[in-house]
């Protein structure tokens, strides 16, 4: 199974910490996972658990303090050469939580979308530009007229789809979308969640897709990855996750998705995770391959209890 | 219905802003009841004017906001006719209290918790400096706050995001209110910490037997909390019923719309169900169902005349011509019969 599909990601024991001495802190601690290609990656946790960090480690937004980052066979966190740099800029683009405050107020959507190319490909002319800028916005639904426009003239739905328009005119393979919906309204979600979909099949794209609804979740990704203060407790394909969930974390997550049946909600018991159910002080917790791709954070004791959960199901 | 009574009665309520010398029709003939002990959830996209409404039963419009008519009765008197703020006063936090949004900016951070909760009971009841601390630390226990002697003297800054909102809640009830406004007390929070402030709402509901009434755009929250539902858009409450039939036999298109775009019934793979187009432009004069525009069972009706309240059952109506005799037969798209069949995921509260 997993040599068929070709790796476009690899994250080696990643670590990223913010300040130094005292205040150090570490948001990210030894994180490992691949993302194959055309596959959307879900990576769920609350808010503090690091998923954006990682997002943005990965991006070269934020330094990393260990571990490997290997996109396409290349290592490209750290020191690494120019043309290398432009060549991530190119392929892995990001797609930001707040429509409303992700994009230049005072720009117009053409300065917006075009900013990006303009900076890594030199020496376009105005005219192919302009094309590409037109094209962009048509691939996310928006007229070329809107290029002129400025964003307050936007709603929230249009505005999403601009910063869209300008992950997808750098033509990249690889996009992180940080929350995308969060911020948007409940229908004008299935919008958006949509156009992700159309534009992955399209042009065969690979998602990080990072959020905390795991309900979003389950529609859009074909793996998920459960983060919790910067380690990822579980990690399956979808449906193996939602089937049998196995740490107490992803467990109390999956709790708490509100559900729209009045019946079933008035009746749900909140799972309230408490870390202290595991007991790490002599038996360290390892990476353990639980069955088939489903991967757990689990000390020995522990595997082998899930290991009879797993059977009586 | 007979033996429910109302607490509050909205009564064909008209709310206009004027905004750059243009006048917005935020509010366009609401009528609700607001029964005695009941949770009722009025849900919406931005901009459908749930907040408006509610806010105007607390006298919190906006100074570009006026009431051009109706009438808000609340113990056999007029809040709409309310203009100053010496009269609000005996209505706001003693009788009608609310829980904001956002519990990072509505608490004030140069003030300690207990010093916030303590402020309304100052101005609406007599009791002394001691038996007020007295009363602050009782509800911050009941709210859920451990150690509340030592919270007590805490500043906003030093409580998380889900402890803050456990804050607003204990400011909302600290004079027991008669009804409590909860306007999206949980979009700001994560799931499991808002799976734990909707069980406190719930809680502090009997505990100080309130009536509650819930802002939000989450259905999966609306299941939760609430008994009955009031589906707002473009202004206007189109669809209300009791929790049940809201969920499980809606009659209005766009309730349909609402409730099949929600990832919860996507299969994966295939197109999720999305409402095309926006909102009206209530700047504009609005002609027919508000709603016909981006319906895809929209008559020709629906365009010229403004649909009345068909009633589907003494605790349901809907305004809708679908519902008119006269309409053709238009069964709710498919998905929706999902959600009765639906089983809590993960097998982990199975049985």
């Amino acid at each position: 199974m997993a040599d068929k599909k070709e790796i476009l990601l690899e994250v080696k024991d990643l670590h990223v910490s913010f300040g130094r001495g005292k205040s150090l802190f570490e948001a990210v601690k030894g994180v490992n996972f691949n993302i194959y290609k055309g596959e959307t990656f879900g990576l769920v946790g609350e808010s503090g658990s690091g998923k954006t960090t990682i997002g943005r480690a990965i991006i070269r937004m934020y330094p990393t303090s260990g571990g490997e980052v290997i996109f396409n066979g290349q290592k490209i966190n750290g020191k690494i050469s120019k043309e290398l740099d432009k060549d991530v800029i190119h392929n892995i683009q990001m797609i930001f939580q707040d429509p409303m405050a992700s994009l230049n107020d005072r720009a117009k959507v053409s300065d917006i979308v075009k900013e990006g190319l303009i900076n890594v490909q030199k020496g376009l002319s105005e005219k192919e530009q302009q094309e590409r800028v037109d094209k962009a916005l048509l691939d996310v639904g928006l007229l070329p007229e809107f290029a002129s426009r400025f964003p307050h003239e936007f709603s929230g739905g249009q505005r999403q789809r601009i910063g869209i328009a300008r992950a997808l005119i750098m033509e990249p393979s690889f996009i992180i979308a940080d929350e995308p919906i969060s911020a948007l309204d409940v229908s004008i979600r299935a919008q958006v969640l949509n156009l992700l979909s159309k534009l992955q099949q399209e042009r065969n794209l690979t998602y990080l897709f990072i959020a905390h609804d795991l309900s979003v979740m389950r529609f859009i990704s074909d793996r998920i990855a459960v983060i919790e203060h910067g380690k990822i407790v579980e990690l399956a394909p979808t449906e193996k996750l939602f089937a049998h969930p196995l740490h107490p974390y992803t467990q109390a997550l999956l709790s708490a998705i509100p559900m729209p049946n009045p019946d079933l909600e008035q009746n749900k018991k909140v799972l309230v995770y408490d870390e202290s159910v595991h007991d790490y002080s002599s038996d360290k917790p390892e990476w353990i391959e639980i069955e088939e791709e489903h991967f757990i954070l689990a000390n020995k004791k522990e595997a082998s209890e899930y290991r009879e959960r797993l059977k009586t199901l | 219905m007979e033996n429910k009574k109302a607490v509050l009665s909205i009564q064909d309520m008209n709310i206009k802003f004027s905004l750059r010398g243009q006048i917005l029709h935020a509010i366009r003939g609401v009528s609700l009841d607001i029964y005695e002990g009941e949770c009722l959830a009025i849900v919406g996209e931005s901009g459908s004017g749930k907040s408006v409404l509610t806010k105007t039963c607390m006298g919190l419009l906006d100074k570009n906001g006026f009431i051009e008519s109706g009438h808000i009765m609340y113990e056999g008197k007029d809040l709409a006719t309310y203009k100053t703020d010496k009269e609000w006063e005996k209505i706001c936090g003693s009788e009608i209290a609310m829980v904001m949004q956002d519990p990072m900016t509505c608490l004030n951070p140069l003030k300690t918790i207990g010093w916030q909760i303590e402020e309304s009971l100052r101005y609406h009841s007599n009791l002394n400096k001691e038996e007020r601390k007295k009363r602050v630390i009782e509800i911050l226990t009941d709210v859920g706050i451990t150690e509340p002697e030592r919270r007590y003297k805490q500043y906003p800054h030093e409580f998380s995001g889900g402890m803050r909102q456990r804050v607003a809640i204990a400011i909302a009830v600290a004079c027991n209110p008669k009804i409590l406004i909860c306007d999206e007390p949980t979009t700001a929070l994560d799931v499991t910490i808002q799976a734990q402030i909707l069980e406190l709402i719930r809680n502090m509901q009997k505990k100080y037997n309130l009536t509650t009434v819930y802002i939000t755009h989450d259905l999966g929250v609306v299941a939760n909390v609430a008994d009955r539902v009031a589906v707002m858009y473009a202004g206007d409450i189109i669809e209300v019923g009791t929790s049940r039939e809201i969920f499980y036999e809606p009659k209005h298109p766009y309730t349909w719309a609402l409730l099949a775009s929600l990832p919860q019934l996507g299969i994966k793979g295939e197109e999720l169900s999305s409402i095309h187009g926006t909102p009206p432009n209530l700047f504009l004069p609005v002609k027919g169902d508000a709603f016909a525009p981006r319906n895809p069972y929209a008559l020709a009706v629906d365009f010229e005349y403004r649909p009345p309240y068909f009633e589907v059952s003494p605790t349901h109506k809907a305004k809708t011509w679908l519902l008119d005799p006269r309409a053709p037969k238009i069964e709710p798209p498919k998905v929706l019969e999902m959600i009765k069949n639906m089983e809590r995921v993960g097998g982990v509260l199975g049985g």
